[in-house]
């Protein structure tokens, strides 16, 4: 059994951003860290694996800049991974980054699971796995809380409006876990030992058989024309309680439309 | 010349700090209050493997080297000195002399739970009468047919009484001019586990004094030679002093980031307290403080992994870096004013955990005595 793991390299939250002026995307440091989020899909996938005799593959589009966060899920117990870059990518949007993963895991071959996060901390569109399920042909099982394998099938609790779903489905297929579905382990020394010598392939886009104006911003028709700083927050309304300010309190609320 | 810490044991050092930060920092403060040795919290270093870095995989160790442990001990120091002796003593002073001296049998029987965490190991030197003159022991150990009837008193004994605590290893006189080291499985009748010190600093670390009355274990308990106790532990304390140096160096550390954070945000006469020169230098101080002491740590502890003698190297590391925590706290203590008297903060606490370090595996003036020794110094 194989199970692919989409996990994105991300600009360490702690440190502070900056875009480039000329493109206006994100820079890049060469240290980057595994998105918090995908650390919950690499420890259900290192869960799964561990009670079903399976591979864990690691798939990741991005500059790869020197792997420390791809390392980071290979030392918490990873087998392998596959991480696309190519300067043509920059710019990608959602669509286009689901078209990359997917090739990546098609090319792979003989993937039965696909676990992603459910939205990531720098981009937050939350539409990467189901346009990755949606383009392999597979189903996508959303807002999974706890997940379990019972031989091909696939059952999932989803996280609904009022509580869950107990939703199930047949192999191959796409899950999407949220955060605290499970608790990341920390990887240990000989883990990380050990992660120095895993193997990661490192394809192109044309190595995967995608066309180089399928990707970019020109793939993805979409263009960063200018950005601008967020206006300052303005100073809030004090409300002084003597008694009677919950009903300013609605008032305010009724006003924004949220009650 | 290159003692530089590699990709990997950077990588380590943030797995570790990212635990500390998480799973300790948070509680520290309470568990100091409460004096509660937080076993949870001691568990989950298990099964990072915390227990076993320096210990080969055969014995369910990791495999790494003495830096490793070090940059273990520092990441945990810098958030609680408590966590980091608990560990700092389980390695050096609990498993390493069953590892080091132990024959195959003890250490397929004992380290398997030691270097996982399920188990801790406490070691025995001190005594009521003896500290640093550990050669004035007087505990005594009688062979009686198959076993060793042992008497005597321990003092300070760091791990004896947890939940886990498997074995206290003592050393004990079994002959006029012989000193041993024996192996005491806890639970074992006649070891007596005295309640818990009330302490300064530590206070979330487990320490005892241990009676030993008639108290009998199998011949077999002799760990090494029978009259090489007292060699033997001559030999894991350059060790236990590298280790103890990276717990003065986390605590500097933690008075550093600290101070720094403090001064940047805490204001008077109507600008940050930093850009006053007085704090500043302060700050500026616990840095430079801060180095040095690493580098002393790591250049002892990359002699020890390229299996070189280090005793001196060791012996100026504890005393440089300990002295220099003790120092570090006390500023960084200033800097926060009144703030920094109060329990809340952690560099009150700090101030109080510091002061151990320049008592505990060798007092300063032991270290002293011993680097004068290698300067060909009659001390
Ligand atoms: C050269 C280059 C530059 C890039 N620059 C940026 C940038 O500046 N900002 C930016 O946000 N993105 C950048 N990307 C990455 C890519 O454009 C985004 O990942 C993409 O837009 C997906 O959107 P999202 O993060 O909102 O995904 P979401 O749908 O929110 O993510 C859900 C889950 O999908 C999976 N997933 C999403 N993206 C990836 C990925 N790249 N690799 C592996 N798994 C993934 C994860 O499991 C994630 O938890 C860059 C890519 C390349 C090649
Ligand atoms: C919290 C804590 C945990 C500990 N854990 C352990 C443990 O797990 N196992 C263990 O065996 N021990 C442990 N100890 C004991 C510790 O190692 C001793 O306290 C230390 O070695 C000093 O011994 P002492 O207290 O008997 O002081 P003494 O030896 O009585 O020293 C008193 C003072 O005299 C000075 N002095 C002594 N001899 C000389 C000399 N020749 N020249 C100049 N000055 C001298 C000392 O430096 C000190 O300042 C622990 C202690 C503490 C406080």
């Amino acid at each position: 059994m194989k199970i692919a793991v989409c996990a994105k390299q991300i600009p360490d939250p702690a440190t502070p951003y900056s875009l480039d002026p000329e493109t206006h995307f994100v820079v890049r440091p060469n240290d980057q860290v595994l998105d918090d989020t995908d650390r919950y899909g690499v420890e259900m996938a290192l869960q799964l694996a561990e009670a079903n005799d399976a591979e864990v593959v690691l798939v990741s589009m991005g500059p790869a800049g020197n792997l420390q966060g791809v390392r980071q899920a290979l030392a918490m117990g990873a087998d392998k991974a596959i991480v696309v870059d190519d300067e043509g990518l920059r710019g990608s949007g959602a669509l286009v980054t689901a078209k990359v993963l997917a090739a990546a895991i098609q090319q792979e071959g003989g993937v039965d699971l696909v676990i992603t996060g459910t939205e990531s901390t720098d981009g937050y569109t939350g539409v990467v796995p189901q346009q990755i399920a949606a383009l392999l042909g597979l189903p996508a099982l959303s807002f999974a809380r706890k997940v379990e394998l019972d031989g091909t099938t696939l059952k999932v609790e989803r996280i609904s409006a009022t509580g869950y779903d107990d939703v199930e489905c047949p192999l191959p297929a796409v899950v999407a876990v949220t955060s605290g579905a499970v608790e990341p382990r920390y990887p240990t020394f000989k883990g990380i030992m050990a992660a120095k010598s895993k193997p990661v392939e490192q394809p192109t886009a044309a190595d995967l058989g995608i066309a180089a104006d399928a990707i970019g911003e020109a793939g993805s028709g979409q263009e960063i024309t200018s950005v601008e700083d967020a206006p300052s927050r303005t100073a809030g309304t004090k409300i002084v309680d003597e008694g009677e300010a919950f009903q300013a309190i609605v008032e305010l609320l009724e006003k924004a439309k949220v009650i | 010349m290159d003692f530089a810490p590699s990709a990997e044991h950077e990588a380590f050092r943030k797995v570790v700090r990212e635990f500390a930060e998480a799973e300790v920092a948070p509680h520290a403060e309470e568990w100091d209050r409460t004096h509660r040795f937080p076993l949870d919290t001691v568990r989950a270093m298990g099964e990072m493997g915390l227990f076993g870095l320096p210990f080969p995989e055969e014995y369910g160790g990791m495999g790494a080297d003495l830096l490793t442990l070090c940059i273990a001990i520092e990441e945990l120091a810098r958030v609680d000195s408590s966590i980091a002796i608990t560990l700092e003593a389980a390695v050096g002073l609990g498993a390493n002399p069953i590892f080091r001296f132990g024959t195959e049998e003890q250490k397929r029987a004992w380290l398997p739970d030691l270097t996982a965490g399920k188990a801790l190991a406490a070691f025995g030197l001190t005594e009521p009468d003896a500290g640093s003159d550990a050669g004035g022991t007087r505990t005594r150990a009688v062979l009686d047919g198959d076993e060793w009837v042992l008497n005597g008193t321990k003092a300070f004994i760091t791990n004896s009484g947890t939940e886990i605590t498997s074995l206290v290893t003592v050393t004990a006189r079994t002959g006029p001019d012989e000193i041993s080291t024996i192996v005491v499985p806890a639970g074992t009748p006649g070891l007596v586990i005295e309640p818990a010190y009330r302490k300064m600093g530590w206070r979330a670390s487990d320490t005892h004094e241990v009676r030993l009355e008639d108290c009998r274990v199998p011949a077999a308990n002799l760990l090494g030679e029978r009259g090489k106790g007292f060699r033997q532990f001559l030999e894991i304390l350059d060790e236990g002093r590298i280790a103890i140096a990276a717990l003065a160096v986390g605590l500097t550390q933690g008075c550093l980031d600290e101070c720094t954070a403090y001064a940047n945000d805490r204001r008077a006469f109507g600008a940050p307290i930093g850009s006053y020169q007085g704090i500043a230098f302060k700050c500026a101080d616990i840095a430079v403080a801060a180095d040095a002491a690493r580098l002393l740590t790591y250049r002892a502890a990359w002699l020890r992994d390229r299996g070189e003698r280090a005793t001196r190297e060791a012996a100026e590391a504890k005393l440089f870096a300990s002295e220099a925590a003790v120092t570090a706290a006390r500023e960084a203590t200033q800097v926060f004013g009144g703030y920094g008297f109060v329990d809340e903060t952690p560099v009150s606490r700090f101030y109080r955990d510091a002061k151990v370090l320049e008592i505990g595996e060798g007092t300063s003036e032991i270290q002293r005595i011993v680097i004068a020794r290698t300067l060909g110094l009659p001390v």
